[in-house]
């Protein structure tokens, strides 16, 4: 029932009604224009043909004779190709000549209209017809009558009277059905966006609104929606991830944190709480650029830093980088290479960019250098280059790499396949680049390299 | 001009400031002021927007700590009615935002520095010390020195106890930051942010292996140690 009640609150019902009424309005204004150019001015022109007859005959006797009269009228009625209704009477209703058998009901008066029912010999069979006559009295007391079958022409008016309630009625019901049809449809599609919502609050969040494929309204605002339900769900996904994993690398520095202080505790000497005390600050140190971190990621997902976008040569970025790190790589007893063609322009945020290059590097330096028992020196590169409409910024360095299997799994939050935590990190670098490359409308792919492991910032080019 | 840059062991600043800080909420405000006290500053706190801007309009204070968010009326707002008014105090902007857009907006509303919070006490005493640095009028400065070591701004030498020392670009700008903010702590922030224009936290510790080259170059053929690591803050130059 609230369905119904329901429906004609529907901005689509109620557009329908009011296309029904002016669809009937008009339809009644056509039909009744067509009834006034029809069955009325025929009707007149009936009478006019009658008035004029009478104007004729009138003045035959006026300078003729009654006799003379009498057989214009015999003539006529006999010439019965317009079912005209000719008559004489005398002053006693006689008939003089004509073809009324007597006076029609109804004459009253010296002249006037008059319609009345007389019967048609049509061969073998007598109809009832309704005529149409002026009859005037004329000098001498006779009653001249001179009329027309309007039988057919009353059928008419009458068949077109009928078929323009007809119309209006079947414009009226399909009008009505079509809107109540359409307004059905088109609320049953919302109830199944507001059935799927409801089922999403309940906490279904994998479901989705259903498309058509018809890219329609509906489709689209369906399609959008469930755009918006993928960007949610994978928020929701990397909290989830985000939590379980934060209880895991949050509460071991801690743990260590608080080891450390009761340690100092115990062995209760002064240099032991300045050691505890500055190992404090440096694990607190490492909390917050966690920290940090996860907030420069929440941001650059959520996009808010599209304020600070500009053009700029990637090459410059990545050269700086370049600088910042070679000494590093060299530190670690490895080669540190760039190279880069100058005026490669995107439209980045140079901030972003800068710390996604140096994830990227730092991510070598943790992850390539040699093992133990290795014979190979770290080689790190850092490349810059234009491919097709593509900005391509490649960390290129010869360590193992990253298993295929598990180059997806790297992206998200606090994930480290070195499961011994034996390096420092936070499991966030690489999440920071996939989320800068998505904020750039770019991609982070990782790939076999010639000699190992390349990760590639693909940036779009700026125009 | 030497002997200012003569800092006490603890890093203290010569001299203490007048620091208005603030910021609502009583607990951060309250480990503000108490660290702020112990490195010997005298501290006044306002806990709302107009409390502050009516403490700040007295202009007795050498630097002032503006939490962004702040009741009655925010940060960056009494910060632009200061800068309306003519009062230059150097702000130091705390934020829970800590991004680099708010940065930008920070340091256009008239703040000297922005500092995201959470952030390390110790990078928020270097800060101040640079800030409070900063507010006194310094002649355009040709030269830095530093003890025997010499850094012609002009001429873009260096030299220690006579000799000449070369640098590379990177190193130069690294050093002329240290030596301008001699006795001071500088944190690794703080370079990255002002010799190389980052604001961001790289992973490892990148300006490390920078401050030991420079200080390969400056320190280890000579006698004393000017170039030192202050632990749990950052570096310091300054005369042994």
């Amino acid at each position: 029932m609230s369905r119904n009640a329901n429906l004609w609150r529907t901005s689509t019902f109620r557009l329908a009604a009011a296309y029904l009424l002016v669809f009937v309005l008009s339809v009644g204004a056509i039909l009744a224009y067509i009834y006034w150019n029809t069955a009325v001015l025929l009707e007149r022109q009936t009478d006019e043909t009658i008035r004029a007859e009478i104007r004729g005959l009138n003045e035959q006797y006026r300078f003729g004779s009654i006799t003379a009269l009498a057989n214009v009228v015999e003539q006529r009625s006999v010439r019965n190709s317009e079912r005209g209704i000719y008559s004489i009477f005398d002053q006693q209703g006689r008939r003089l000549a004509g073809n009324l058998q007597g006076v029609p009901s109804g004459v009253t008066g010296t002249s006037g209209w008059l319609e009345f029912p007389y019967e048609v010999f049509n061969g073998n069979s007598i109809k009832q017809h309704s005529g149409r006559a002026f009859f005037t009295r004329l000098r001498g007391g006779y009653l001249l009558v001179v009329g027309r079958d309007v039988e057919e022409r009353r059928q008419f008016a009458t068949l077109i009277r009928q078929s323009t309630f007809i119309a209006i009625g079947m414009a009226l019901v399909f009008g009505l059905g079509g809107g109540l049809l359409m307004s059905r449809n088109f609320l049953r599609r919302i109830d199944v966006i507001s059935d799927t919502s409801k089922a999403i609050m309940a906490g279904g969040l994998s479901e989705r609104m259903p498309v058509r494929g018809t890219n329609d309204e509906i489709d689209r605002l369906s399609g959008n929606l469930n755009n918006m339900l993928d960007q949610i769900e994978r928020l929701m996904t990397g909290m989830r991830e985000v939590s379980d994993n934060v209880a895991h690398d949050l509460k071991t520095p801690l743990t260590r944190l608080k080891a450390r202080v009761e340690a100092a505790l115990r062995q209760d000497t002064k240099a032991s709480y300045k050691e505890a005390l500055v190992e404090t600050i440096e694990e607190a140190d490492q909390l917050l650029a966690t920290f940090n971190a996860l907030l420069s990621i929440a941001r650059t997902e959520a996009g808010q830093t599209s304020e600070q976008m500009e053009p700029l040569d990637v090459s410059e970025v990545a050269e700086e980088m370049a600088e910042l790190y070679q000494p590093l790589v060299e530190d670690a007893g490895g080669t540190f290479e760039f190279s880069g063609t100058p005026d490669l322009k995107v439209t980045a945020s140079r901030q972003l960019l800068a710390q996604a290059i140096s994830n990227l590097i730092d991510n070598a330096l943790k992850y390539a250098p040699p093992q133990e028992g290795e014979n190979r020196a770290l080689e790190i590169a850092l490349l810059v280059q234009r491919v097709k409409d593509k900005i391509e910024v490649t960390v290129a360095d010869n360590g193992p790499g990253i298993p295929e299997t598990e180059r997806e799994h790297v992206l998200q939050r606090f994930v480290r396949l070195d499961t011994s935590r034996s390096q420092p990190g936070s499991g966030l670098g690489l999440s920071l680049v996939a989320g800068v490359a998505r904020l750039h409308g770019g991609a982070l792919v990782f790939r076999d390299g010639k000699v190992g492991f390349e990760a590639c910032l693909e940036l779009p080019a700026a125009a | 001009m030497t002997e200012q840059f003569l800092a006490s062991k603890t890093f203290k600043l010569n001299g203490s400031m007048r620091i208005l800080v603030i910021e609502d909420d009583q607990q951060a405000a309250g480990f503000l002021i108490k660290g702020l006290r112990e490195e010997g500053h005298i501290v006044d706190h306002a806990a709302d927007g107009e409390d502050g801007l009516a403490l700040a309009r007295e202009g007795v204070h050498d630097v002032m700590v503006v939490d962004r968010m702040l009741p009655k009326r925010d940060g960056l707002s009494v910060i632009e009615a200061l800068r309306a008014e003519d009062v230059a105090t150097p702000v130091l902007i705390l934020s829970a935002l800590g991004e680099v857009d708010d940065r930008v907006t920070g340091l256009r509303a008239g703040g000297d520095d922005y500092l995201a919070k959470p952030y390390a006490f110790s990078e928020l005493v270097a800060r101040i010390d640079v800030l409070a640095r900063r507010n006194k009028p310094e002649a355009a400065q040709t030269k830095l020195v530093v003890g025997d070591l010499e850094l012609d701004l002009l001429a873009r030498t260096c030299t220690r106890a006579g000799q000449d020392i070369v640098l590379q670009a990177r190193e130069f700008r690294l050093l002329e930051y240290l030596m301008k903010h001699a006795g001071q702590v500088v944190t690794r922030t703080m370079l990255l942010e002002n010799v190389w224009d980052y604001h961001f936290d790289p992973q490892t510790n990148v300006i490390d292996v920078h401050i030991s080259r420079l200080r390969s170059k400056i320190d280890k053929d000579f006698d004393g140690t000017l170039l030192q690591t202050v632990r749990g803050a950052g570096y310091s130059i300054r005369e042994p």
